[in-house]
């Protein structure tokens, strides 16, 4: 096995279609036995990013490696290597779970025999034994996912890309994937995932790219993205909201901030750059008599970040790409 | 720790399916090939429907222009039908592999295409292994003509060699005009335009031949083009093996153009599978 630190590394990645920059100079590099997630709202260019990666569109311009593998020169020692569930269904919906399966073992090399049982295997460790016989067709949007992720393990890859693995699933099944991609890195390959969820990108993934409109506009652990923002938020609570002017007051004179009024008429909030002054704020409230009933400094959620990175909110970006898929199609 | 209420004996079994990394060789081009063969014969088995065109169209296509033009024709349809079974049989089977075309623009706009061009496999191993239960489709179309023809009259002084090597040129014919099919059937963006296109091909390359009649009756002008038309050729070499006077010339012919057409549309077909 060679030894690379990185499993993926591209420069400068460009894909135009037509007048679309899709995607416009992405540079990322993506550590061995990490999940890397791609972060950006619809449209951001985030699959046209994983299909370049993954062998399926050739870049407009730049270069990525997989595995010191070049993705156009050397496309079929990356295919070697790794395994893509897209945005949509990368199963046969004609087929059964079990069909679907042996055909890949099949492919991947197994005899009949060996791919047969390797579809067992893991129709029964991804819960869809009792549904082996029936047509994908007939499953449930979190079955599918499912079946679509064991069909990438058939052989288990170096490098899984998964195209936004949750959307559309209900929490239970959502839940399930993410287990199985800690599972699978703990089993030692590498995840590029992309997501439009903040939160699945915090609870997965090691490092994160922010994207939109094609570029990566930050990069980081969730940590670091959030303390570019602000070391967090200090949100705080009273028993009685007749005194949170004056408690706006109070702490804006301690921490030299400007305090939000939360749509809660008892809460208030505000960015803080010092945990040891937002403490004395806090014991500044109880001086003054004002009864607080709860505070908790948070970790800026990656919803602020992206405001902050971007000037407007994930979802904000994805309603008007909606509303323009939507006059399109 | 999981929130999910899963047996712990599932958690285990996902943890050991995740754990193999066990990589067996890479598949060889004819087993990769089979594989997708197999594929389209199980869509067979959830769709039968598609069983259709081999079934219906050799019969009505036989029945109909038998008794349409027989009489018109060759003053009798059952000398007629010595004459044109094998140029029926021709003009069915060659229409018949339009749905290749069909059936993988429909297939390849599927998301599973994509994992199939991700794998580490035989690049050309997808269509040959469509194409390879094509044939089968067109032998049961051929053997479902052939036995109606039988039962009506016909009798082919090549007997059963010379049936079975006109089903065979036939065959290799079919497989190479083929790739015209999966060419247009990745460029064209619907069905509607690809049978439009398929369509604009097949009526001349089938009918401006010598299917129905004999090209020495036509106008001296539209002999030639009738006489260079590939499936013309084909319809010679096909006869010509069931009333076993086939010539070498006639069959070399067929066998030129078939190896032209997949010299020319199967790397083609590749180059734009793999760019889409
Ligand atoms: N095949 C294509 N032809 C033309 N435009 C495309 C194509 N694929 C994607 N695009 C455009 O490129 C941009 C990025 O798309 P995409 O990579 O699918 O974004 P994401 O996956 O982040 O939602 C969008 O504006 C989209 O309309
Ligand atoms: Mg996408």
């Amino acid at each position: 096995m060679e030894q690379q630190t990185y499993a993926i590394e591209a420069e400068g990645l460009v894909k135009t279609f037509g007048e679309t920059r899709a995607v416009d100079g992405a540079d990322l590099t993506v550590p061995k036995g990490t999940v890397y997630g791609v972060l950006g709202p619809n449209g951001a260019g985030k699959t046209t990013t994983i299909r370049m990666l993954a062998t399926l569109l050739q870049p407009s311009a730049g270069r990525a490696r997989v595995f010191g593998h070049d993705i156009v020169e050397e496309a079929d020692q990356v295919r070697a290597r790794i395994s893509m569930t897209g945005q949509f269904a990368s199963v046969d919906k004609d087929l059964s779970g079990m069909e679907n399966l042996v055909m890949l073992g099949r492919l991947m090399g197994y005899t009949k025999p060996e791919a047969k049982k390797r579809a067992k295997e893991l129709l029964y460790a991804f819960g869809l034994g009792e549904a082996a016989k029936k047509q994908v067709k007939t499953y449930s949007g979190g079955m599918q996912r499912r079946l679509d992720i064991a069909a990438s393990i058939v052989v288990t890859p170096d490098v899984l890309f998964l195209d936004e693995p949750t959307t559309g699933l209900d929490p239970r099944s959502r839940n399930q994937v993410w287990d199985i991609v800690r599972m699978l890195v703990d089993a030692g390959t590498t995840v590029l995932l992309t997501t439009q969820y903040l939160e699945e990108a915090d609870q997965l993934a090691d490092r994160i790219a922010v994207i939109d409109q094609g570029k990566v506009i930050a990069e980081g652990t969730s940590g670091e993205l959030k303390s570019s923002v602000g070391s967090g938020k200090l949100h705080v609570r009273l028993f009685h909201p007749e005194t949170r002017e004056l408690a706006k007051q109070v702490l804006g004179r301690k921490l030299g901030t400007v305090v939000e009024l939360a749509s809660d008429p008892s809460a208030l909030s505000t960015w803080v750059n010092d945990v040891n002054r937002a403490a004395h704020a806090i014991g500044e409230l109880e001086r003054e008599g004002i009864a607080v009933s709860d505070f908790s400094l948070g970790q800026p959620s990656l919803d602020e970040v992206f405001l902050t990175l971007t000037g407007r909110t994930a979802e904000a970006a994805e309603t008007t790409e909606n509303e323009e898929t939507e006059a399109q199609g | 720790m999981s929130k999910n209420m899963e047996p712990v004996d599932q958690r285990e079994a996902l943890q050991s399916a995740l754990a193999s990394r066990e990589r067996p060789p890479k598949a060889s081009p004819v087993s990769a090939s089979l594989t997708f063969g197999g594929r389209s014969l199980l869509k067979i088995k959830y769709v039968p429907e598609q069983l259709f065109d081999i079934t219906a169209f050799p019969i009505i296509f036989l029945l109909m222009f038998t008794y349409m033009f027989g009489g018109a024709i060759a003053g009798s349809t059952a000398e007629y039908l010595q004459f044109v079974l094998p140029g029926v049989l021709v003009l069915t089977v060659v229409m018949i592999t339009m749905y290749t075309g069909v059936e993988l623009n429909n297939d390849i706009t599927k998301g599973v295409f994509d994992r199939f061009r991700t794998l580490p496999i035989w690049r050309p191993s997808v269509l040959v292994g469509a194409l390879l239960v094509d044939l089968v489709r067109y032998t049961a179309a051929s053997a479902i003509m052939i036995t109606l023809g039988l039962i009506l009259g016909f009798r082919p002084e090549g007997g059963v060699i010379g049936v079975l090597l006109g089903v065979a040129i036939l065959l290799v014919f079919s497989f190479s005009l083929s790739w015209i099919w999966t060419t247009l059937g990745i460029i064209m963006r619907s069905e509607k335009s690809l049978m439009g296109a398929s369509m604009m091909v097949l009526f001349p390359l089938t009918f401006i031949s010598n299917v129905f009649v004999d090209p020495q009756t036509m106008p001296g002008w539209l002999q030639p083009i009738v006489e260079i038309n590939p499936v013309s050729m084909l319809v010679v070499a096909v006869r010509g093996f069931m009333e076993g006077s086939a010539a070498m010339a006639d069959v070399g012919w067929v066998l030129l153009v078939s190896a032209v057409l997949v010299a020319i549309f199967a790397p083609l077909t590749m180059y734009l599978y793999y760019r889409k």
